[in-house]
């Protein structure tokens, strides 16, 4: 008999010891988007026909980059021993930039599937995630991806991921997430191991919140978990962290499709629908109560999202500035980790600095804007935030490099992070002088066998989130993952390095670096800016300083010629043309004093190879 | 492969002309440029609109015809401008290489233009010669015919440099040719190209001095320009050539005033220098000077009363068009007051009498103190006559004179 579940269960009416919440999680690439496509399809939610791959990773640009930014929640009906069972699987985000959220999702569900490739072993964020499923107490079922690859070594990862989590090699689970080998047995044991929610269904509502997304036409889609009590269509709920009351226009589950239902009881997963137009009413972590009957707690892990990293960001036609004002509008509507505030560039006009949780985040809204705004954007170099601490006791929060004080300041602390890095042991040595080198400490080191170790790092924030993971990956012929995750902050020798073109300092060029590397910087940026900036028809002196110290120079000489004394002839239509042409350049011209500089020059020397970006294929 | 045709709008079949163009004439000088599209091979820089007789076929337009078909243009040329056109000043056959049509062609293309217009007493009558092309007799026949001038590329007097213009003229002929010129009685122009690269310093000032040994009446002076298309285009693309160096022409720039000034020549455009005001170009005048011409022949330019037209570029299809009774011209312009406005500061600012101030716009004349304290326009021509006159460093930087003038 088909395992194929012949009635689902009715929402609102399941018991909790019928009902499987499960995330899967895994390394970026391991497989998850495409076993879930099959679970999709196994248990019948799914018409094969409707099949699409990635089926629930929606957003265009996830789908393009294969990667999950958004995560979803659906629900499946699965039979065991003739008794129908309700499966949630919740996909959760698979990047370092959205950690918070994943644990959010992680702490909807009771388990998790552990998913490795069997071609490629245990990657940094199969341990990240495996570490944050474990802070949330749910159980794990190792299982071994893409059996079916001709690369595949089940045997060999099995020891590993054994040995990694305290279980038998036996007891991982095989499948292929691309033909489905494996992946009813996988169901089964989703059933038959993992804990069914429990919840005292009397006691006043209580649910987690565990995504939110802003949709054109219903507003605010807010996905919960139900731990206590039940919601109903109708009722009053309390955003207990808000303190906002909202109506519950619409309550449902999603099949993977939006299932208007009667209700949510204990252990379920579904969504709300309120009327809000802001995802910030609606916040990740938030517990979601009656308002008439409230919990008396809520259910705790509820906290603000935290920007890492700000960069100025501005319309390269002035113009369009409103034009940008009203898209981060309407972004932020779905993106609660989206801040911003206007500011002024002295060389790039009106624009915003915008905090991102990392470069991932800093990627995908950037291209957004571009895509469905259709804006032409200029980013600043990204930095991170600093603290600086003057004499006077004040402290100073600097997300921009213009807002460093000038002059003598006390301390300056920088964000740091805790980073995972896994890679064959021959790289040890590579991956040392790599982290030294980025000022980073050694935490500790484990073999997770003979040939692969786990290190462990202190690194500043600003070290890492930039092209850190390139310089890891081509240290180590690729061979290497990382993962990292917030760990406080530290005091740094940091300095402000200013770019002056003809004495005048150019703001969209400062950065915050540290002592050692200001010179580095200097070297770079003057070098290339003498490339990009054409000859004026005076010398222009390019410096790099730090306060009045001037650490590096170039010069561009002035321009001798421009005239073309060529004979024409008559074709004065020609000449006429090129002047023309010449007037339309000059609207993508800045001016840095009386230096011209073109919009190119900028984009080129900030969209740079050695100061960020990189990030966005991180494994 | 020749230059492209600007993009205008298409001109009638009849080449009719807006009856303000043609009420304009008379009040600017007129003249006649006649474009040879010929050539015996392609020099390696160059992109100008003319073809080898390889190029053309046995059945197209071709040397021995040729004078025919441009006859046929000017008699369209009579038709467009009506009885009131009027004498003609100057003409100036160009290519290509004019001296590939037989003495006799060019002068019966001059006869043709002077019954159709009649011609000045005192007009200036130009021909373009390669020095490998002419002869005493040959020179003489124009002479006869009413030719005056004749201007002579001669590019460079270092081997290796013509050689890497792809010049295959023996440089002895050109001291021959010029020799024969003056003995013919005609004025003499000779056009160097400085920049081309691997010329030093050295060989340019060789090339000046060996112009200045034949005491021509008038030299040109161009910056080599790499077109894209040609020959020269693409080795410099490939990187098997270098580009020429904008220092390194601004260098030789300097010294060619330095060395033509001493030799008794005065600059009277930017690539141009005279004898004597008698020497100058007058042709070439009119082109800066909004002046009013017809241009005769495959991708000519025109210009009548703010209207600029060009013909067709393939030999062929002009002869075609002409052959058929349609006007040869391909597209048009119909200059608005700004346009006219551009042009004539674009063009005006290259002469030694520069601009009249007063003839500026606001912003214009807002500029010109900067360009005095930059050392780009001369101070004294400033307050009299009152004119933005480019000193030798705004020679070399026209480009931002005019783009301060016209303020973007
Ligand atoms: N051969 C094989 N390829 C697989 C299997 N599962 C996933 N893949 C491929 O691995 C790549 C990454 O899969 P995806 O599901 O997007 O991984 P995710 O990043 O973990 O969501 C895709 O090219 C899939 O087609 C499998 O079981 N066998
Ligand atoms: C219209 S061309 C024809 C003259 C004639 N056919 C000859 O080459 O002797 C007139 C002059 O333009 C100059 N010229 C042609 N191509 C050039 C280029 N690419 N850059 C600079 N000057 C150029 C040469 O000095 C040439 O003598
Ligand atoms: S001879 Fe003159 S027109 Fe002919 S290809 Fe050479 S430079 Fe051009
Ligand atoms: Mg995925």
């Amino acid at each position: 008999m088909s395992p194929m579940a012949r009635i689902a269960l009715e929402p609102h009416a399941t018991p909790p010891d019928l009902i499987r919440n499960f995330c899967i999680i895994a390394h970026i690439d391991h497989g998850k988007s495409t076993l879930a496509d099959r679970m999709l399809q196994i248990t019948g939610v799914v018409d094969p026909r409707a099949m699409r791959a990635q089926y629930l990773d929606r957003m265009d640009i996830e789908r393009e980059r294969g990667i999950t930014i958004k995560s979803q929640a659906v629900r499946m009906p699965w039979e065991v021993d003739e008794i129908t069972y309700c499966l949630n699987m919740i996909d959760t985000p698979g990047h370092v930039d959205f950690t918070y959220e994943v644990s959010r999702s992680l702490a909807a569900c009771e388990g998790a599937v552990l998913l490795v490739d069997a071609a490629q072993g245990i990657e940094a964020q199969t341990l990240a995630n495996l570490y944050l499923a474990m802070e949330n107490d749910l159980a794990i079922i190792p299982v071994l991806n893409k059996i079916d690859l001709p690369a595949a070594q089940p045997e060999k990862y099995a020891e590993e991921l054994a040995k990694l989590i305290g279980c038998q090699p036996e007891d991982c689970l095989k499948v292929s997430g691309k033909s489905g080998i494996g992946v009813e047995p996988l169901l089964n044991k989703i059933v038959r191991d993992l804990p069914a929610p429990v919840g005292d269904p009397d006691a006043p509502a209580r649910a987690m919140i565990f995504d939110s997304v802003y949709d054109t036409y219903r507003g605010v889609v807010t996905y919960v978990r139900v731990v206590d009590g039940n919601l109903n269509p109708r009722e009053r709920i309390l955003m207990m962290s808000t303190k906002a009351t909202h109506e519950l226009l619409e309550i449902g589950v999603i099949s993977p499709e939006p299932v208007v239902c009667k209700g949510l009881g204990v252990g379920e997963v579904g969504y709300l629908i309120t009327g809000v137009k802001d995802v910030r009413q609606s916040r990740v972590g938030d517990t979601v109560t009656n308002a008439s009957k409230p919990g008396a707690e809520d259910l705790g892990g509820y906290s603000d999202p935290k920007p890492m990293v700000f960069s100025g960001l501005y319309p390269i036609d002035g113009s369009d500035y409103p034009d940008l004002r009203d898209a981060l509008d309407r972004l932020k509507l779905n993106d609660a980790a989206l801040i911003y505030e206007p500011e002024t560039s002295v060389a790039l006009g009106f624009g915003f600095r915008v905090g991102f949780l990392g470069m991932l985040h800093l990627e995908i809204v950037r291209e957004r804007l571009e895509r469905e705004f259709d804006l032409d954007l200029i980013s600043t170099l990204p930095n991170v935030v600093y603290e600086v601490y003057l004499d006077d006791g004040k402290v100073i929060t600097v997300t921009n490099p213009s807002e460093f004080p000038a002059g003598k300041v006390g301390d300056i602390k920088e964000p740091v992070v805790r980073a995972t890095i896994l890679a064959p042991s021959e790289f040890i040595g590579a991956v040392m002088e790599l982290c030294q080198a980025r000022r980073g400490t050694l935490l500790g080191m484990d073999y997770l066998s003979e040939e692969r170790v786990e290190m462990r790092y202190t690194l500043p924030l600003a070290e890492i989130v930039f092209d850190f993971f390139d310089a890891l990956k081509s240290k180590t012929r690729g061979y290497a993952s990382l993962d990292y995750e917030p760990a406080g902050d530290q005091v740094a020798d940091l300095v402000k390095v200013d770019i002056l073109l003809q004495g005048e300092a150019v703001d969209a060029f400062s950065s915050i670096v540290h002592k050692d590397k200001a010179y580095a910087y200097g070297l770079m940026m003057v070098s290339k800016l003498r490339e990009l900036i054409p000859r004026q028809n005076f010398e222009v002196p390019i410096q790099a300083a730090i306060g009045a110290r001037i650490i590096a120079r170039e010069t561009i000489r002035a321009m001798r010629k421009d005239v073309l004394a060529k004979c024409y002839g008559g074709d004065i239509s020609r000449k006429r043309k090129l002047l023309e042409k010449q007037k339309v350049g000059k609207k993508r011209m800045k001016m840095v004093g009386r230096v011209e500089v073109p919009q190119e020059a900028f984009i080129a020397a900030l969209s740079n190879d050695a100061a960020s970006g990189g990030d966005r294929t991180k494994k | 492969m020749p230059s492209a045709l600007p993009e205008g709008e298409p001109a009638p079949p009849s080449g009719e002309l807006p009856g303000y163009a043609v009420k304009a004439l008379g009040s600017a000088p007129f003249g006649v440029y006649v474009h040879v599209p010929f050539c015996s091979v392609r020099c390696g820089y160059c992109d100008f609109n003319t073809y080898t007789l390889t190029e053309l076929g046995v059945d197209g337009a071709s040397t021995g015809t040729y004078a025919d078909v441009a006859l046929r243009e000017i008699a369209l040329a009579t038709r467009v401008l009506g009885p009131n056109a009027p004498t003609v000043k100057s003409v100036f056959f160009g290519g290509g290489t004019p001296t590939l049509l037989a003495a006799s062609d060019l002068v019966r293309v001059l006869d043709g233009i002077r019954a159709a217009f009649g011609l000045a007493e005192d007009a200036e009558v130009t021909t373009e010669a390669n020095p490998d092309s002419v002869t005493l007799k040959f020179l003489q026949t124009l002479a006869t015919g009413g030719f005056t001038r004749v201007s002579m590329g001669m590019q460079s007097a270092v081997p290796h440099v013509l050689d890497t213009l792809e010049r295959t003229h023996d440089p002895d002929n050109v001291a021959t040719s010029v020799a024969a010129a003056k003995a013919a009685g005609l004025k003499v122009s000779v056009d160097l190209i400085y920049g081309t690269p691997g010329e030093s310093l050295p060989d340019w000032r060789t090339s000046l001095d060996a112009a200045i040994a034949l005491r021509p009446d008038h030299i040109s002076a161009y910056a080599l320009v790499v077109e894209e298309g040609t020959k020269l285009g693409a080795q410099v693309r490939r990187g098997q050539v270098p580009a020429p160096q904008d220092d390194d022409e601004a260098t030789k720039y300097e010294l060619a005033e330095q060395v033509l000034g001493a030799a008794g020549y005065s600059w009277y455009e930017v690539s141009n220098w005279a004898r004597t005001e008698a020497d100058r170009c007058r042709h070439n005048e009119g082109y800066w000077s909004d002046g009013d011409w017809w241009g005769v022949g495959p991708g000519a330019h025109s210009h009548v009363g703010g209207v600029r037209w060009w013909n067709v570029k393939h030999p062929n299809a002009f002869a075609a068009r002409l052959n058929a009774g349609v006007s040869p011209a391909a597209g048009r312009e119909l200059l608005t007051a700004d346009q006219r406005y551009d042009e004539r500061v674009l063009l005006a600012i290259r002469l030694v009498d520069g601009l009249p101030i007063d003839d500026l716009r606001p912003e214009g004349v807002t500029a010109v103190a900067g360009l005095i304290a930059d050392g780009l326009a001369d101070g004294p021509s400033a307050m009299r006559p009152r004119r933005v006159v480019l000193t030798l460093r705004g020679r070399l930087l026209a480009d931002t004179v005019v783009r301060r003038l016209l303020a973007f």
